[in-house]
């Protein structure tokens, strides 16, 4: 089987518009969350949210091209051109023919759809822009990255909700490893910080009106955020030949589904994910030092995600560091695994576990390593990055240091 | 200028212009939309930018843009077009 690096990575979120800026926040635990900022927002009881807020979309994209991206496709063609950037590659001939993308996305064009409806529904018009169909499908961001980067080989958008970024970068990391294509583009994007969006999560009840404190025991609910994570996965020979700078190799994943309740998690199925990606990776619990957490910041998710994690580790349960960056660039859904794998990259290549910050008081249940608030220097060989979705969907991806 | 004080012509010039990505200057009333760039996409987008300009229906469909009632084969017998569901709306 082939051996998979990463060799460029790119995002927008709410703590920067590009990598370095982004785990320059991380390391200083720097706060993404802030007042939401959009039309009818004074309707919403939940006002905060890790927007991008600081963003010209008219500095990175035409009138015409404007007409047909969504906010997550913008989001996604940023961060695919900072990851492209970094890594070097052009497609072209057989490369470019057995090349593809696969993105995560939950939600595809929230914004379009939100606009849009207003449109018909609340401004009464009987038309709307001819391009509403291809500018709000999930699809449209993993096709203009294709497009953008000429590649022509299996490209495709999984959608398993705050799980869709791990499952398609798990099914990425799958088609390098087995030979399929020597170099796929993935990771994923989510913007449905619009009114329709967050009233829609609003009404499950489940979101905090001050802050996202995970694992802490006075957390209440999870703060929605937005942005987009895309990653390089080229074959490690491909990569090595071409003398290309590697940030981690992808070690192993596992997908597991709870089978149990559409939104309640599971331990079980959790812990399963776990213990799938070691056993997939060829890795003891031991070589373990940091897990990124899914760490949503509600009550259900954190307890249930340390007890899982310490029924895989055991005893080893104690030593590792396991923090939730959620609580910095907030839960960006469909493409929160994506910006969270940068955190695990900072784990391994530069030996910077990013806190879990708005922690204050300890919780019996989540008695683990968290790395509260602040940022720490530790050198870590493996880090995994854990996402538990609505629906009992779960996947865990492993990173090694290279 | 205003656009109140535009003739319904340079309106529509204007709004193909933008399609095409160039000056309304640099349309000639003789142009087809092959010789302006437009393509299929961007013709779909100048009808939809007619319909909201002047509050009209225009009867497209892209499946079989010959066969349609409003005639886009040049900018002359668009503006037409236009002038006629312009004058039948008034009626």
């Amino acid at each position: 089987m082939k051996r998979v690096v990463i060799t460029g990575a790119g995002t927008v979120n709410a703590l920067g518009l590009n990598v370095p800026d982004t785990l320059t926040a991380m390391a200083e635990g720097r706060c993404g969350i802030s007042q939401l900022s959009f039309r009818d927002v004074e309707r919403l009881s939940i006002q905060i949210g890790a927007q991008v807020h600081d963003f010209d979309e008219t500095a990175h994209f035409n009138r015409q091209q404007l007409s047909l991206y969504d906010r997550f496709t913008q989001f996604t063609l940023i961060a695919a051109r900072e990851a492209l950037a970094q890594a070097g590659l052009e497609f072209s001939g057989e490369l470019a023919a057995r090349s593809g993308v696969v993105l995560g996305n939950s939600g595809g064009g929230m914004t379009t759809l939100d606009e849009n409806y207003r449109t018909v529904y609340e401004d009464g018009k009987n038309r709307v822009h001819p391009f509403v169909v291809p500018k709000l499908m999930n699809n449209a961001a993993a096709s203009h990255v294709s497009m953008e980067f000429n590649l022509k080989g299996p490209s495709f958008t999984v959608s398993t909700a705050c799980a869709s970024s791990n499952h398609a970068m798990s099914q990425a990391f799958q088609m390098v490893h087995g030979g399929l294509a020597p170099v796929m583009i993935t990771g994923g994007s989510e913007s449905m910080l619009c009114f329709g969006g967050v009233k829609a999560w609003e009404g499950l009840r489940v979101m905090s009106k001050d802050a996202c404190r995970p694992f802490s025991a006075n957390r209440n609910g999870m703060v929605q955020g937005e942005g987009a994570g895309v990653f390089v996965f080229e074959e490690l020979e491909h990569a090595k030949a071409r003398r290309a700078e590697i940030l981690a190799e992808v070690v192993g994943f596992a997908m597991t589904s709870d089978a149990s309740d559409i939104v309640m998690p599971s331990k079980n199925g959790a812990a399963r994910a776990i213990s799938g990606a070691l056993a997939d990776a060829k890795l003891n619990p031991e070589d373990v030092g940091y897990i990124n957490a899914h760490g949503t910041g509600t009550a259900a998710n954190d307890k249930t995600e340390c007890a899982a994690v310490a029924d895989v580790f055991g005893a080893h349960a104690d030593k590792l560091m396991m923090s939730s960056t959620k609580s910095m660039h907030g839960h960006c859904i469909g493409g929160t695994g994506a910006i969270e794998l940068l955190a695990c990259i900072m784990a391994v290549r530069d030996g910077v576990i990013a806190p879990t910050i708005g922690y204050e008081e300890p919780d019996p249940e989540c008695a683990l390593d968290v790395v509260p608030n602040v940022a720490r220097e530790a050198r870590v060989d493996v880090a995994l990055s854990n996402a538990f979705a609505f629906g009992g969907l779960n996947a865990v991806l492993a990173l090694r240091r290279v | 200028m205003r656009v109140g004080l535009m003739s319904v012509q340079d309106r529509i010039i204007r709004i193909i212009a933008d399609q095409a990505m160039i000056e309304p200057s640099d349309v000639a009333v003789t142009d087809t939309m092959e010789d302006l760039g437009i393509d299929s996409m961007a013709l779909v987008e100048c009808i939809f930018a007619l319909e909201e300009e002047f509050d009209i229906d225009v009867p497209f469909n892209a499946n079989e843009p010959g066969k349609s009632d409003f005639d886009i084969s040049s900018v002359t017998s668009v503006i037409a077009g236009v002038e006629r569901m312009i004058a039948e709306q008034k009626t």
